[in-house]
This record gives structure tokens, C-alpha cells and sequence, in this order.
């Protein structure tokens, strides 16, 4: 698997680690209250199609970035910085 | 039987001979060991899996399913290579496999006399009772029974190798259809690898007497190859196996080495396992003949007759004396047009009424194959034909049911192949493995002026969807042959017919799994094995799942085929895992003073990749606890000095540097002054504990975090998560320093006296106090020096840049020795923090909170840190979590082990009365008694109290007294002074 870092270009997955979907860039506010804070800890969709994921650029440029792949298909749509925020 | 005149493979001038079983046989440079075997008449050339049936070679290709054999190279012993693939050399030894005490007669082949007890199932249905027997008679019985071929458990020293290429298109295949495609492909400019399987490019031409333009099939394919190796843009892989499609263009491929070399050579591997990362993929697999299922077709004579006829044209053997064709299509034929033009005579058996000859041989048209004799190799074969039964004389027999396409690769991404009627077999879906198309016959297409014109064609679409146009080549010049087929399976009679022999599956197994309602191709397929050997069902899925769309009354399309996954062919482990092995497997990091540990005799221990000193052993000290009380008390009453570069060095620069650090950290690192030290606790977000460390303010804006060793790279990602991830608006940056810096802990009541040794001006403890940092120099070279303790002694950290990391630390340790110290390794370091209740990831070990370790108020309240929220669950503040607390033995067992369970006295020994569990423990020669670290239900409001450890392992059941983690200097003077 490859996917397309966006300052490093098309670099093989074992360059990358894996974090969890891309909502963990939403961070509640600190009193969001237990509900939002128990949904961004522990509840994740497990969508069978589009999804997006955080992955780090580990043994690369060390940049965080949101990829859209396709879970049924594995196909990589797009890769994005996460500093440029949530889409 | 070698005949004269057949053979371009093979080299008559140079003769080799070969060890098969022991016995000594001939062969000719360019034979593999398959034909060489055929040229000398050794039929039965192994036994079967379940039922130890003799069998004999059936194909010429990957494909083979009985001829595996164990090779003996060098000291290496390979078990199932395939004699069809194994070119020979002189001197190579052979065993045949399956077979005991010989091949010729095997003890267990009476398994095939209680066959009808062995069908489909008979594991399921067989070994249930009584369920004692299980472990003691019937697990042992099958595991020695079972596998094919045997390990040798001892490491060969055998070399393999993983690799990387890179290309525009990948061929895969160099039959007609991949030459032409490479061709293509090449001359329009593009970055082409064609691989192939075999040692010479050529495929089916290599078997055939066709002729392309006028020439000879293998001339023309070698021209080819001359063409090729001329273009510096078409990389030719030979002896490579594509095993499998994977996401974005990704292929495997396994390339064999050396095949031909009685010894491994030493400037190649055994094997590299490519992954070869490509933008676009032609797959030109081709075709394999399939298999008739009549009774007893699996003796040793009866081949496939592509085979027969490939046998003879490639290396000029004649499979039998008396040959006989078995066919549903007009393809066999050629075997009996090319054995009679090489003066056999040949009988042909075609089962469709209408068939007619193509040239001089005997035809009997309508006829079947019913039945075949022969004590280990065939004699003769019985045979309908208008109503009547008879019988014919021969020694071999070629038998096809017709082609399929090699459709394997694109149903590795879940693809599913389509039923073609035309040529009665299954051909790839469009679009199956993104980036890859077809072309040639395993495309489905059998005429090879077809397939040449499908290679040019599909090549030159792929090239212009790469942006890359240029003149085709022009399709060669080929006799047309004719192709019909009339689908014909499974032939009922007495006796067994054979779907996968490999795995011993007949055409009973698989209508007796339709029977008991196994009637969907994946069950079918695991209630009988089919398809399971190591062969993964190349030659008997087809005719497998048309003989189950039979028994179910249902058609092949519907019935569907089995998914077919990767690897191609087997893929030895060791290739796979190439380079992961000794310190490839776990590579080394080592500190700049490692030599001069070493060179002490210091036993190393391993954190991470890292190896640090756990002791430095002194004459006349016995065990490494002698050492340690030694070092221990060397650093409370002198000085040590010990390397702990390996704790994680971050480098925080930024505006936002302070504000970021609030954020990560439970305090509040913002408003600490240039010059100091502080330690954080950095939480998860789930509010558990991450890490801990010293952060130093070295400039405005600018501050320098440690982090535990193990931790180190965890934290980096963590920070760069927080800052990309959830705070890009902060202006910060973080760099890695770890490997830059080389730092030590000078330890002691005498550090400050080693380090003015070292230092080019002195300290005072009045301008460096606790927790006090700058930049000082060491030799005029640049160095940091932290006054932060991990003893509870006065301590420090020096820090210079790497490269002098050695030499310092040999200055700091002549100092030291002046002193009366000297080094101290892990072990010490280990018992100096535990007398002072200093925490190490043994602790914090993912389930503990800042509360748990007492550090709860070092949640600052007002600011938001990562953790914040979540610590302040209700659950994360039930006061009867464990909570850490010093542990002391009171009884007159002295012992604690960490790992070990905490209850209290007179409870049961139970998990649902665990009160906690001891994670550090240590003798501390200060205080001279057992001390140990735990976390304990409520424990800071039980000191005083008396527990009860307990260590299974060791049987130990120890009183120990509850007291505060902090057993040594609590109101921490020696820190100060």
C-alpha cells in the first residue's frame, strides 16, 4: 500500500503509522461535557466504503496527514496535511 | 527415452549425472530434473499425501503436483522443490518424499486399502472419540502422517534476500503474448520489467513446433531476448514468479538463484523476494491444460499431454514407449502430430464422436478412457468407444481436457473470474486489480496469431495511457491451429477419479461433500481439501467445482470458483523474512561510551535497541548483586557517573513553545524562567499516564525535553499529533536530539568535585542549584549541565555533543575515581530510585493515572492540558483505585518479587480479593532490607498496614508493611546540599 504524502509525494505504507480516524482532530472543548468527550474517546465509525484516517509520516517528513481511502477497495483517494485542519 | 533430433533445451556434449533416491542417473546440461528423470524411464517419482498412491510426473511447469522432491544443497535441505523446476548440475542430490521406508514400497500406502473409511470428511467424522484418544493417539498418529516434505530445524546459514524495483509496467509473463507486450511497451519508451518463472523466455513457444516468421518457436523467442536485453528501458527477470497483486500497484515476485549450481553461490542469494512497485501491469500468465477425471487417472504415465509433447520438443524426451492421447480438443493432437513426426506411433482417444484426425495416427473418435493398469507405472488403459469396453497397451498417456486461463493474479484483490463457454473455462474480469489488464491466453484467447496480436494490442493501449506513443511492431507470421473443445470432465467407472492430486481429492469426495449439503464451492472446497495443497488447486479447481455444479444440479457459472489468493507458488518463509534476522532482526544502538563499558567487562542490558551497562564488575565481586550494593553505596558516599543518553532528548523551539507545553503537560511549563528544570507528567488523552521527564528552559523560547528511554519515539509522535493535529495555530517546532547529545549523571556528595575537573570554570551551589540548568564548556567545546538527580543524591547531568561523548566520559570517570567513585550501571541506578521512590515505566504502565502515583495536584486547575478532561472521571478518582505506595517485607520472609499480588492477611488467595501488585523491587544495601514499589487499593491511607504478597511461581507468601514510596531522605537534603 502507498500512499501519497503530500510533501514527500507516493511512499510505501511501511513508512507510515497508523492512528485512528480523522474526528480525532476534534478535539471538545475542555466542557464539551461527558457525552461529547466519551464520543471522541471511544466512539468511532467503521464505515464500509469512503473513511478518513490520520496516519504519521514516521520514517519520512514526520508530517501528520489525513488520508481518504476506501476500506472496501483499499483504494487511496487523497492525502492531505492535518495541519491544514479538517476539511 | 531421449529421441534424436528433439530437444533445443538441452546441451548433448555436456553430460551430468545426479542422485535420485541414491541411485546414480544421467542427464544433459539445459534437463531439469523432471526430464532428466523421464529421459531415464523413473516414473513413480514420489507418493501421495493422504493415501500414499505412487504417482508420477504430470506437468512441465509450477503447476506440478506430484513430483516434489527434497534437495540436498550444500548444507541447506530444501523440501518440496519441484522437480519440474529444478534445472540439474552435477552431483545433485534428490530424495522423493511421502514415501517410507521407500517409493517403491511404502508402508502407508495401505491407506489406500481403507480409502473408503479416509473420503471427504474422515478427519471430522473419525477422531472425535473417545476424547482422550485425542491428544495421546490420534493428534500424534496424523502430525506424523501429515505436511509434505520435512524441516530441518537447525539454521542453514542459507542467504536470502528482499529487494525493491521500480517500473513503469510490470509483464508478467514472457510467453508470445509478454514478448510482444514488452516489446511494445519498450519501444515506446516506457520503464518495463518482464519476468517469467522459467529460466528462458519463450512460454508455450518453448514447448512447441510452431513456427513465428520462419522460425523455430524457441529461435524466434531467443531473438527476442537478444532484442530485449538490447533496450536499456526492458529489465528481463527470469526464474521470477510474480505470488501476488497488491494494493497500488504493488506485485510480489519471488526470484530464484543459482538454481543450477550444485553449490550456493556466494555473491547471490537463494532467493530475493521482490516487491516490485509498478504504475501499470500486463498480465500474460498464459494457460494450463487441465485434467480429465476418469477412474485411476493419477498412475505414474498419465500426464497432461501439453506435457508429452513439451517433454519432446523442449528436451527431447519421449515420456513412453507407447503413447496414447486422452482429449476433449483439437489442441492434443499436436502431442500425436509431433510424436509421429518423431517416429512414435500414438493412439488418440478423442471423446467428441465428431473428431477428426489431423495428420498420420491412430484416432478412435467418441472414445473415453474408463479405466488404467499398471503396478506402479502405467501398462495399459481400458476404454469406451460406440458401447463397447477395450482395452490398449501403453506405457504413457497425454491427456487433455482443455485450457485455462491462468487467472490467479486478478482475483488477489476479491475479484472474480467470468465463465467463458467458448473455451470452457473461467477468463479475468475487467478491472479486477486496478492497473492491470490481460492479454493472451489468459485472457482467454488460444490462437497464438491471437495472442501475439493481443500482446501489441494491449501494450499499446497501456503505453498510450501512459502518455507514451510510438510505432507497434509488427505482429509475427503463424500457421494457424485449430482450437475446438467440447467440455468433458469427470468419466464414471470403477475406481477413483482424481481432482487434486495433491491432496488426494477424487471425484467421490467432492459429490459426497454436495451430498452432505456442502454445496457452496468455499465449503465444498474445506470439507474436502481441494485446493488446499501447497499447489493451491492449479490443476484441479476447475475441473473440481464443474464436477460439484454437476452434483448440485447447478452450472459452473453459478457454482463460482474459490478465492484464489497469494502467494502463485509457495514463498519460503526465509525469503519473506529476509534480513530479519539476527541484528537485522533487532539492530543495535549504542552509546558513545559503549566501548568503554565494554572494555570494563560490563554485562549489557537491553532497553529498546539499546544496550546500557547493568553493572561494572570489580575483582573479587561474585554475583552482579555484589556489584551493585557496591555501586549503590558508592554513589550515597562518593560519586558515580553513569551514561543516560539514551532518555529521549526533544528540542522545543518556537513562540508558542510555553504555550504549547502547558497544553502536553498536567503544569504549567510557560512560566518557567530561563535556566531551570522541571519535571512533567505528560497524561493520554484518556487521562492515563503517557510519560514523565525533565523539561528544561535553556532561552526564551526555547526549552529541551527528556522523555523516558522507552518512550522516546511515542512522545515525539505524540507532540507532533498535538501541535499538526490539534494545535497547528501554535508556532512551534520540535527536533529529535537524542543521538546529538551525549549526557551523563554525576551522581553523589563528591559530583561537584568531578565535574570542576571537567567543566572549564566551576559551579557553585549557590549560582546552580536544584534544578538549575546552562550552558558551561567542557575542553572550549559547547555542553549543557542540568542539576537534576534521579538518586536523590546532589547530582547532575552533563551534555555534550556527541562526538566528544566518549572522551568526557573517560574524563568524568577519572575525576570520579579520583574521588573515590566510579562508574554505576542499571542495576544501581534501578535500587538508587527505588530508595527514593522515583518512578520508571513499571510504574506507569498505561492503566495508572497522575492520581494513582500521588501526583494528582500536579493537574494544574487552571489550564487545559491533553488528560485534563478525562482525569476527572469519577472512575479514574474512586478512591479505591491502587495507588502507588512503598513496600517493605516485616515478617520472616524477606523476599518481594515485582509481578507479584498484594491481599490482605486471612483473605483468600483470589483474584476478586486482589488488594494490588508489586512492580519494583530491589535490595537496598542503604537501608539494608528489601524494598519494593506496588500499587495498592487505597494504599496511601493504609501505611502502616500489613499485607500480604503473594508469588505463585515461587510459592512465597510475605508479609510486607504499607509505607510511603519514599523510603530514603523524604525531606530531601542530600538533594540540596
Amino acid at each position: 500500500m502507498k500512499i501519497p504524502c503530500p510533501l514527500c509525494g507516493q511512499r510505501d505504507s511501511r513508512e507510515f503509522s497508523y492512528l485512528g480516524h480523522a474526528s480525532l482532530m476534534d478535539r471538545p472543548a475542555p466542557d464539551a461535557g461527558d457525552a461529547a468527550w466519551d464520543d471522541y474517546l471511544h466512539n468511532r465509525e467503521n464505515p464500509a466504503g469512503v473513511t478518513e484516517d490520520l496516519w504519521s509520516h514516521d520514517y519520512g517528513c514526520a508530517a501528520w496527514v489525513v488520508v481518504t481511502r476506501n476500506t472496501v477497495t483499499h483504494g487511496i483517494l487523497s492525502a492531505r496535511l492535518a495541519k491544514e485542519g479538517t476539511s | 527415452m531421449r529421441v534424436e533430433g528433439k530437444g533445443h533445451a538441452i546441451d548433448r556434449t555436456e553430460k551430468l549425472s545426479f542422485q535420485f533416491d541414491g541411485k546414480t542417473i544421467g542427464g544433459f546440461a539445459g534437463d531439469t530434473l523432471a526430464s532428466a528423470l523421464l529421459a531415464n524411464d523413473v516414473r513413480l517419482v514420489g507418493r501421495s499425501f493422504k493415501y500414499h498412491r505412487a504417482r508420477g510426473i504430470v506437468s512441465m511447469g509450477s503447476e506440478e503436483p506430484n513430483a516434489l522432491v527434497t534437495l540436498k544443497r550444500g548444507a541447506a535441505v530444501v523440501p518440496n522443490a519441484r522437480a519440474t523446476m529444478q534445472p540439474i548440475y552435477q552431483n545433485l542430490v534428490a530424495h522423493s518424499q511421502n514415501a517410507w521406508p521407500s517409493r517403491s514400497f511404502d508402508l502407508l500406502a495401505a491407506n489406500d486399502l481403507i480409502s473408503p473409511f479416509l473420503g471427504a470428511g474422515f478427519y471430522y467424522k473419525t477422531f472425535m472419540w473417545p476424547q482422550s484418544f485425542w491428544e495421546k493417539v490420534y493428534e500424534p498418529v496424523i502430525r506424523r502422517a501429515a505436511g509434505l516434505g520435512a524441516l530441518v530445524p537447525t539454521y542453514d546459514g542459507a542467504r536470502f534476500e528482499k529487494a525493491d524495483a521500480h517500473c513503469d509496467v510490470l509483464v508478467i509473463g514472457a510467453g508470445p503474448a509478454g514478448l510482444m507486450a514488452a516489446l511494445t511497451l519498450g519501444q515506446a519508451g516506457l520503464d518495463v520489467i518482464l519476468a517469467d518463472e522459467h529460466d528462458a523466455v519463450g512460454g508455450q513457444l518453448l514447448l512447441e513446433t510452431q513456427t513465428l516468421d520462419g522460425l523455430a518457436g524457441p529461435a524466434w523467442a531467443e531473438e527476442m531476448a537478444t532484442h530485449l536485453a538490447s533496450m536499456p528501458n526492458v529489465r528481463v527477470m527470469l526464474n521470477t514468479t510474480v505470488t501476488g497483486a497488491y494494493d497500488q500497484g504493488d506485485f510480489g515476485a519471488l526470484q530464484r538463484h543459482g538454481l543450477d549450481q550444485a553449490e550456493p553461490v556466494h555473491t547471490l542469494p537463494e532467493e530475493t523476494f521482490w516487491r516490485i512497485s509498478t504504475r501499470r501491469a500486463v498480465l500474460c500468465a498464459g494457460a494450463q491444460e487441465r485434467h480429465i477425471a476418469f477412474p485411476d487417472n493419477d498412475r505414474p504415465g498419465v500426464m497432461m499431454a501439453g506435457a508429452v509433447r513439451g517433454y519432446l520438443n523442449k528436451f527431447g524426451v519421449a515420456a513412453g514407449q507407447r503413447v496414447a492421447v486422452f482429449a476433449n480438443n483439437d489442441s492434443a493432437h499436436q502431442t500425436a502430430l509431433d510424436l509421429a513426426a518423431a517416429g512414435q506411433s500414438v493412439t488418440v482417444l478423442d471423446s467428441r464422436s465428431d473428431a477428426a484426425a489431423q495428420g498420420d495416427y491412430e484416432l478412435l473418435a467418441g472414445a473415453q478412457v474408463v479405466g488404467t493398469s499398471g503396478r506402479q507405472g502405467l501398462r495399459k488403459i481400458t476404454f469406451t468407444q460406440d458401447g463397447n469396453t477395450r482395452s490398449l497397451a501403453c506405457d504413457c498417456l497425454g491427456v487433455s481436457g482443455g485450457w485455462n486461463p491462468m487467472v490467479h493474479l486478478t482475483c488477489h484483490m476479491n475479484g472474480r473470474p467470468t465463465w467463458d463457454e467458448d473455451i470452457a473455462s473461467f477468463v479475468p474480469t475487467p478491472g479486477s486489480i486496478p492497473g492491470m489488464v490481460t492479454a493472451g491466453s489468459c485472457g482467454g484467447l488460444m490462437e497464438t496469431s491471437a495472442v501475439l496480436a493481443d500482446g501489441v494490442n494491449v501494450a499499446a493501449a497501456v503505453a498510450k495511457d501512459l502518455g507514451a506513443v510510438a510505432p507497434t511492431p509488427p505482429i509475427p507470421a503463424t500457421d494457424a491451429r485449430p482450437t475446438g473443445l467440447e467440455p468433458l470432465w469427470h468419466v464414471p467407472g470403477h475406481g477413483r477419479g482424481w481432482l487434486d492430486f495433491q491432496n488426494d481429492v477424487t471425484t467421490k469426495d467432492v459429490q459426497q461433500a454436495a451430498q452432505e449439503n456442502f454445496r457452496s464451492v468455499e465449503h465444498m472446497k474445506r470439507y474436502t481439501t481441494q485446493g488446499m495443497a501447497p499447489d493451491q488447486g492449479k490443476m484441479s479447481n476447475v475441473l473440481a467445482l464443474a464436477v460439484l455444479a454437476d452434483a448440485t444440479g447447478r452450472g459452473i457459472p453459478e457454482t463460482g470458483t474459490t478465492t484464489f489468493r497469494p502467494p502463485y507458488v509457495p514463498v519460503s518463509i526465509a525469503a519473506l523474512g529476509a534480513g530479519a534476522h539476527g541484528k537485522g532482526f533487532a539492530p543495535e544502538r549504542f552509546t558513545t561510551s559503549h566501548a568503554a563499558t565494554v572494555a570494563r567487562k560490563a554485562p549489557l542490558i537491553e532497553a529498546g535497541f539499546w544496550y546500557r551497562p547493568s553493572y561494572f564488575p570489580q575483582p573479587g565481586e561474585r554475583t552482579w548483586r555484589d556489584s551493585c550494593d557496591r555501586e549503590v553505596a558508592m554513589v550515597r558516599s562518593a560519586v558515580g557517573v553513569c551514561d543516560v543518553s539514551t532518555l529521549g532528548k526533544i528540542d522545543i523551539q518556537g513562540p508558542d513553545a510555553g504555550a504549547f507545553l502547558d497544553l502536553v503537560y498536567t503544569g504549567r511549563f510557560s512560566t518557567l524562567k530561563v535556566g531551570k528544570v522541571k519535571y512533567g507528567l505528560m497524561l493520554r488523552e484518556d487521562g492515563f499516564v503517557l510519560d514523565d521527564g525533565t523539561t528544561a528552559c535553556l532561552g526564551e523560547n526555547h526549552f529541551l525535553m527528556t522523555t523516558t528511554t522507552a518512550a522516546a519515539g511515542q512522545v515525539m509522535r505524540h507532540l507532533e499529533f498535538v501541535h499538526q493535529c490539534l494545535r497547528p495555530d501554535f508556532n512551534v517546532s520540535f527536533a529529535s536530539v537524542t543521538e546529538q547529545w551525549a549526557q551523563f549523571a554525576v551522581a553523589g556528595p563528591k559530583s561537584r568535585a568531578v565535574l570542576d575537573a571537567v567543566l572549564d570554570a566551576p559551579v557553585t551551589n549557590k549560582a546552580f542549584p536544584v534544578m538549575g540548568c546552562g550552558d558551561f564548556s567542557v575542553g572550549g567545546q559547547n555542553a549543557r549541565l542540568f542539576r537534576i538527580s534521579f538518586s536523590g543524591e546532589h547530582a547532575y547531568e552533563l551534555a555534550v555533543p556527541a562526538r566528544f561523548g566518549a572522551a568526557v566520559f573517560d574524563a568524568l570517570l577519572a575525576a570520579a575515581e579520583q574521588q573515590g567513585g566510579g562508574p554505576y550501571g542499571m542495576e544501581a541506578l534501578n535500587v538508587l530510585r527505588i530508595e527514593k521512590g522515583f518512578i520508571t515505566h513499571a510504574e506507569i504502565d498505561g492503566r495508572v493515572t497522575a492520581g494513582d502515583l500521588g501526583m494528582g495536584k500536579m493537574v494544574a486547575v487552571s489550564k487545559d492540558c491533553i488528560g485534563k478532561t478525562a482525569s476527572a472521571r469519577p472512575g479514574l478518582n474512586d478512591p479505591d483505585r491502587a495507588q502507588l505506595v512503598g513496600l517493605k517485607p516485616v515478617g520472616a520472609v524477606k523476599k518481594i518479587l515485582a509481578g507479584a499480588h498484594l491481599f490482605n492477611a486471612g483473605d483468600d488467595v483470589h483474584r476478586t480479593t486482589d488488594q494490588g501488585h508489586v512492580t519494583s523491587a530491589c535490595f537496598s544495601p542503604t537501608l539494608d532490607s528489601t524494598l519494593a514499589l506496588g500499587f495498592l487499593k487505597n494504599g496511601r491511607a493504609r501505611i502502616g498496614e500489613t499485607v500480604v504478597m503473594v508469588e505463585h511461581l515461587n510459592d512465597l507468601h510475605v508479609q510486607v508493611e504499607v509505607c510511603d514510596p519514599v523510603f530514603f531522605d523524604p525531606d530531601g537534603g542530600r538533594l540540596r546540599d
